[in-house]
C-alpha cells in the first residue's frame, strides 16, 4: 500500500497524453470545433479546472515555465492549488509573470498584457458548448454546428436588445472564430473578447467534465456576435485602478465597509504589481495614501 | 490604505492541516483500522468500490477513512487513483449463472430450482435501534448449510426456455464492449455503455430515477426476476494460454428485472428484461440500475419517450456523482470577474429603469 | 535476428520527455501552418521510415489509432514489426478508415480525397497525413495564408503530392472536414491544417 502512489511526469500517463495531444492537434486544425476526448478524472473536482489542467499536463514540458491565474490572480486558492500541483508533478518552474511565462493556464480572464508568439494560454472551461443554454441536448447542437445554424442565438442576443435595449451578455460571451464555428470563450468578461482576435499566442480550451477541447491558433480572426445597429461593446469602467492607477484595465470591486464604501482594483494582479514597481500609484496605493496623510 | 489579501498558499496549508485533525478527532479515541472499515462498515465500501469503478476493498476502505466517511469524496479519491492505473486487458464476461451464491431470490415463482436463499439481508429486521450493538456483545456464528452447492441457473434463463422473455441478446462477432473511461460519450449511445454509466451511477440517483418509473413516469409493470448476491470468477484470456487465467474472485450483486411487453409489428409479446449488475452487495443499486435501463430501452422497444428516465442523453449525463458534485461545488470557486461584469449590468439596468420612471412621472404632470 | 533487432531496438530513449518534444514541434508546426521547426533524431527505425516520421509515429500512435501506411512501409516487415512493437498501432489497408497515413513516397500516393475528412458533425474523425520529404528547399515555393499565419507565409517542400494545389483547394472547399498533413523531413517538420489556404505558387 505504501508504494502506492507513483504517478509519471505531469501526472497523466502517457496513453492518456497521445489521446489528448490527438485532439489537440484537430483542434487547431479546425478552429473553435469542440473536439470530444475521453477526459480522465483528475486529482481535483470536476469543475475546477480538469480540462485546463489535462491539457497543459499533456502539453508541458520541462523546458517550459507555468503561471496559473484564476480570476486574473496569481494568489486565488484554485490558481495556487494548481500551480503546486503541477510543481509536484512535474518539477516545472512556475512564474507569476506574465511575460516570463510560456503557458499561461487561467480561469476566467486573459491577462492585460499582450500575450507574445509562442506563449500558450490555456483557458479552463466549464460548459464548452455555447449554444447549450438554449439547447441543452448535444445531440441537437452538434447538428446545429454542423449545419452553421446559429439562428438561435442571434434570436437570443436580439431578445435582449428589444426587452433592455442592449445585449444583457457580459460574459461567455458568444464569438465566431474564422467565420465558421461560433465558440464559447469561456466565463471571460466580454471585456477581453477583443484579446483573443488576432492574438500571437496559441489558445488551447480545455472542459473536462463535458469531455471537449477546442482551438484557436495564432492570429485568428476571432469575432464577437453583434448587431450592425447594435455594435459589440466592452465594459468600461468610470474610474482608474485605485492601486496603481491603470485605466483601460479590467477592475474587481473590493467592498471596504458595510456603508457602501468600496473601491476598484485590477483583476490582473502581475499587471497591477508590475505597474506599481514601474512606480504607477492609484488613489489608495499605500505611499500614495500616507503621503496625502 | 489598502492590501491585498495574499497567502493563498498559507490557507491552504492551514486548512488541510485543520482537515487532518478533525479527521482524527479525539486523540482519547482509538484510531479507525481499514481491516475495521472492510469488515464492519463493508456496505459503505462496497458503494465506493462499485460508483468508484474498482473492486478492492483495502483501497475503498483507505478512502473512506480519508474522506471522513464522505463516499462521494471516497468514491472520487477511488476514482482519480483508477484513472491512472494501466489497463492490461479486458476479462471475460462474467459467467452469474456460476456464482457461488450467498443471497438468491425471486419475487416471479414461488420455488424454482436453486431454491430461495434469504442471506445476510436487512429485509424482515424490524428496524429498532439495537443498544446492544453499542456494547460489544459477541456474535454468534452463522448456521452453515448442509447440502452440496446445487447448479441454480438465472430465472432469466427459465424464462427464455420457452420464450416468454426476450433473449438476452449476443455482442455481434468480434464485437468490442464500449469503454466509457476510454471513449468519450456520443449519444445516442449502445446497451453495452449505457450499463456501464448505469454501474458507476449515483445510487441515489438511479434510486429516484427508478422510483419514479414505478410512479407512473414510464411505467414498465416491473416484476424481479431474481436478484442473486455472491462471489464470481474472474477470467481473463491470455493470447499465449487455450484456456482463461482465473484472476480471483468478486462478490457481485446481480437483478433481472422482468417487464411487461405488449409486442410490436416486430415481436410478439413477451417479457422484457432490465438489467444491473454492481460490485459488492448492494440491492438497492442493483434493482434501480435494472429499472433505469429498462426504462432506457425506450427507443430500442419502440416505446413513446415521455418521461424523464427513459430520456438516455438527461439520465446518463447526470448520473455520475464525480462529475455531478464537482461542477455543483465549483459555485464555491471565485466567480467576481464574472459577477463584476454582472453587476456593472444591473446597475445600468437600474440606473436605466430609474430614468424611464422619471421620464414617464414627467411626461405624466406635463399631461395633467 | 537481424530484423528482430531492428524491430525490438531504436525507439525513444526516454518515451516521456522525447513524446513530449516531438509533440510540441507537431504542436508549434500546426498552429503555425509552413513554420519549419527543428526536431533532433531521435528513434532509429528500419528504412524506409525516417527518423522523424518514426518519432512522430511513437509520439502519436498507440492501439487507439488506425493507420494507413503506403506500400513501401507496409510491404517491409521491419518496418510494421517495429512500428507494432513501439507503438502497438492497428494497422489498416483502407486509407478511408485511417486516423493517421504514413507515407514514403509522396509522388506516388493516394489522391488526399481518398482518405477520410470526417463529417460534418465530426470532422476531427478524418486522416492526419504524414508524409516524409527530405526537407523545405524545394524548387516550388506555396504562399501560404489562413489561421496561424501573420500574414503569409512561403513554404517550400521537397517533395509535393501530385496536381497538389488542386487536391488543396477541393480540401480545403470540404472544410470543416478534410485531411491534415503533416511533413517530415530530415531533423525538420511542418503541418498545413485544413485551414490553409494557398494564395499562389512561385516557381
Amino acid at each position: 500500500m505504501t508504494d502506492l502512489a507513483t504517478y509519471n511526469f505531469a501526472y497523466l500517463d502517457e496513453q492518456t497524453k497521445r489521446m489528448i495531444r490527438r485532439a489537440i492537434l484537430k483542434a487547431i486544425a479546425i478552429p473553435g470545433y469542440q473536439v470530444p476526448f475521453a477526459s480522465r478524472e483528475m486529482p481535483m473536482p470536476y469543475g475546477w479546472g480538469t480540462g485546463g489542467v489535462q491539457v497543459t499536463a499533456a502539453v508541458l514540458g520541462p523546458d517550459d515555465t507555468l503561471k496559473v491565474i484564476d480570476q486574473g490572480a496569481d494568489d486565488t486558492t484554485n490558481a495556487v492549488s494548481i500551480r503546486a500541483f503541477f510543481q509536484k508533478v512535474a518539477n516545472v518552474r512556475v512564474t507569476t509573470k506574465t511575460a516570463d511565462a510560456t503557458i499561461i493556464q487561467t480561469r476566467h480572464r486573459i491577462p492585460e498584457a499582450q500575450l507574445q508568439a509562442g506563449q500558450i494560454l490555456v483557458y479552463q472551461v466549464p460548459i464548452p458548448e455555447p449554444l447549450r443554454f438554449l439547447e441543452p441536448r448535444e445531440t441537437e447542437t452538434r447538428k446545429m454546428h454542423a449545419l452553421e445554424e446559429y439562428g438561435l442565438m442571434h434570436v437570443k442576443l436580439y431578445e435582449d436588445i428589444a426587452r433592455h435595449g442592449h445585449i444583457a451578455t457580459t460574459y461567455a460571451y458568444p464569438v465566431k472564430v474564422e467565420g465558421r464555428y461560433v465558440m464559447d470563450p469561456s466565463p471571460t468578461p466580454k471585456f477581453d473578447n477583443p484579446k483573443m482576435h488576432m492574438s500571437p499566442a496559441l489558445q488551447l480550451f480545455g472542459a473536462g467534465r463535458e469531455k471537449r477541447i477546442y482551438a484557436v491558433p495564432p492570429y485568428t480572426e476571432v469575432v464577437s456576435l453583434d448587431f450592425e445597429d447594435h455594435p459589440f461593446e466592452i465594459q468600461t469602467f468610470s474610474q482608474p485602478c485605485a492601486l496603481c492607477g491603470a485605466k483601460g484595465s479590467y477592475l474587481d470591486e473590493v467592498i471596504l465597509d458595510d456603508k457602501g464604501g468600496s473601491m476598484f482594483v485590477c483583476s490582473d494582479t502581475d499587471f497591477c504589481e508590475d505597474r506599481q514597481a514601474k512606480g504607477h500609484r492609484g488613489a489608495l496605493a499605500a505611499d500614495t495614501a500616507e503621503a496625502a496623510e | 490604505m489598502y492590501v491585498a489579501v495574499k497567502g493563498g498558499e498559507a490557507a491552504i496549508r492551514n486548512a488541510h492541516k485543520l482537515l487532518a485533525d478533525r479527521r482524527r478527532g479525539d486523540r482519547d479515541v482509538a484510531p479507525i483500522q481499514l481491516d475495521q472499515i472492510v469488515e464492519q462498515m463493508s456496505l459503505a465500501v462496497d458503494r465506493v468500490m462499485a460508483e468508484g469503478s474498482l473492486y478492492d476493498p483495502e483501497l475503498a476502505a483507505l478512502a473512506i477513512k480519508q474522506a471522513r466517511g464522505d463516499l462521494i469524496e471516497a468514491i472520487f479519491l477511488v476514482r482519480a487513483y483508477r484513472t491512472t492505473l494501466p489497463r492490461f486487458g479486458y476479462t471475460k464476461a462474467l459467467e452469474t449463472a456460476q456464482m457461488q451464491i450467498e443471497r438468491r431470490i425471486s419475487a416471479t415463482f414461488k420455488d424454482l430450482p436453486g431454491g430461495q436463499l434469504l442471506g445476510p439481508t436487512f429485509d424482515y429486521t424490524h428496524r429498532l435501534l439495537d443498544p446492544e450493538l453499542a456494547e460489544d456483545a459477541p456474535i454468534e456464528a452463522p448456521d452453515q448449510r448442509e447440502e452440496p452447492e446445487v447448479f441454480t441457473p438465472r430465472v432469466t434463463d427459465i424464462l427464455g426456455h420457452d420464450g416468454m422473455i426476450e433473449e438476452d441478446g449476443e455482442l455481434p462477432e468480434g464485437a468490442v464492449a464500449g469503454d466509457l473511461t476510454r471513449e468519450p460519450l456520443t449519444f445516442p449511445l449502445e446497451r453495452d455503455l449505457r450499463l456501464q454509466a448505469l454501474a458507476r451511477g449515483d445510487e441515489g440517483f438511479l434510486l429516484g430515477l427508478a422510483y419514479s418509473t414505478q410512479r407512473g413516469y414510464a411505467r414498465s409493470h416491473p416484476f424481479v426476476g431474481e436478484i442473486r448476491i455472491g462471489e464470481v470468477e474472474v477470467e481473463l484470456e491470455v493470447a499465449e494460454l487455450d484456456f482463461p487465467l482465473t484472476l480471483g474472485t468478486i462478490r457481485v450483486t446481480e437483478c433481472q428485472m422482468v417487464n411487461q411487453f405488449k409486442g410490436s409489428a416486430k415481436q410478439p409479446p413477451q417479457f422484457t428484461r432490465g438489467y444491473g449488475l454492481v460490485f459488492g452487495q448492494s440491492e438497492r443499486k442493483a434493482m434501480s440500475m435494472s429499472l433505469c435501463d429498462r426504462a432506457l430501452r425506450a427507443r430500442e422497444l419502440g416505446e413513446d419517450i415521455t418521461a424523464t428516465a427513459q430520456d438516455e442523453e438527461f439520465v446518463i449525463s447526470h448520473s455520475d456523482n464525480v462529475q455531478s458534485t464537482g461542477f455543483v461545488e465549483h459555485l464555491k470557486l471565485p466567480h467576481y470577474v464574472d459577477f463584476q461584469a454582472e453587476l456593472d449590468l444591473i446597475r445600468r439596468m437600474r440606473a436605466e429603469h430609474e430614468r424611464n420612471r422619471l421620464d414617464g412621472a414627467e411626461t405624466k404632470e406635463a399631461a395633467e | 535476428m537481424r530484423s528482430d533487432t531492428q524491430i525490438f531496438e531504436g525507439g525513444f530513449s526516454d518515451s516521456v520527455l522525447n513524446a513530449q518534444t516531438v509533440f510540441r514541434a507537431l504542436m508549434d508546426a500546426m498552429a503555425n501552418p509552413g513554420r519549419i521547426v527543428e526536431v533532433s533524431d531521435l528513434a532509429a527505425p528500419p528504412a524506409p521510415l525516417t527518423s522523424l516520421a518514426a518519432s512522430i509515429a511513437a509520439t502519436l500512435f498507440d492501439h487507439d489509432a488506425t493507420v494507413w501506411c503506403d506500400r513501401a512501409i507496409s510491404g517491409s516487415a521491419a518496418c510494421t514489426g517495429w512500428l507494432k512493437f513501439h507503438t502497438g498501432l492497428e494497422l489498416t489497408g483502407e486509407p478511408a478508415d485511417a486516423d493517421f497515413a504514413l507515407i514514403s513516397d509522396v509522388a506516388t500516393m493516394p489522391s488526399l480525397e481518398s482518405f477520410c475528412r470526417g463529417t460534418s458533425e465530426y470532422p476531427d474523425r478524418s486522416t492526419t497525413l504524414i508524409l516524409q520529404i527530405d526537407g523545405f528547399d524545394g524548387a516550388d515555393t506555396l504562399v501560404l495564408e489562413g489561421p496561424g499565419i501573420k500574414d503569409s507565409m512561403a513554404f517550400s517542400p521537397s517533395h509535393l503530392p501530385r496536381m497538389f494545389v488542386d487536391q488543396w483547394v477541393a480540401n480545403r472547399a470540404a472544410f470543416p472536414r478534410g485531411v491534415d498533413l503533416i511533413f517530415a523531413g530530415k531533423g525538420v517538420l511542418a503541418a498545413l491544417p485544413r485551414t490553409t489556404r494557398i494564395k499562389k505558387t512561385e516557381a
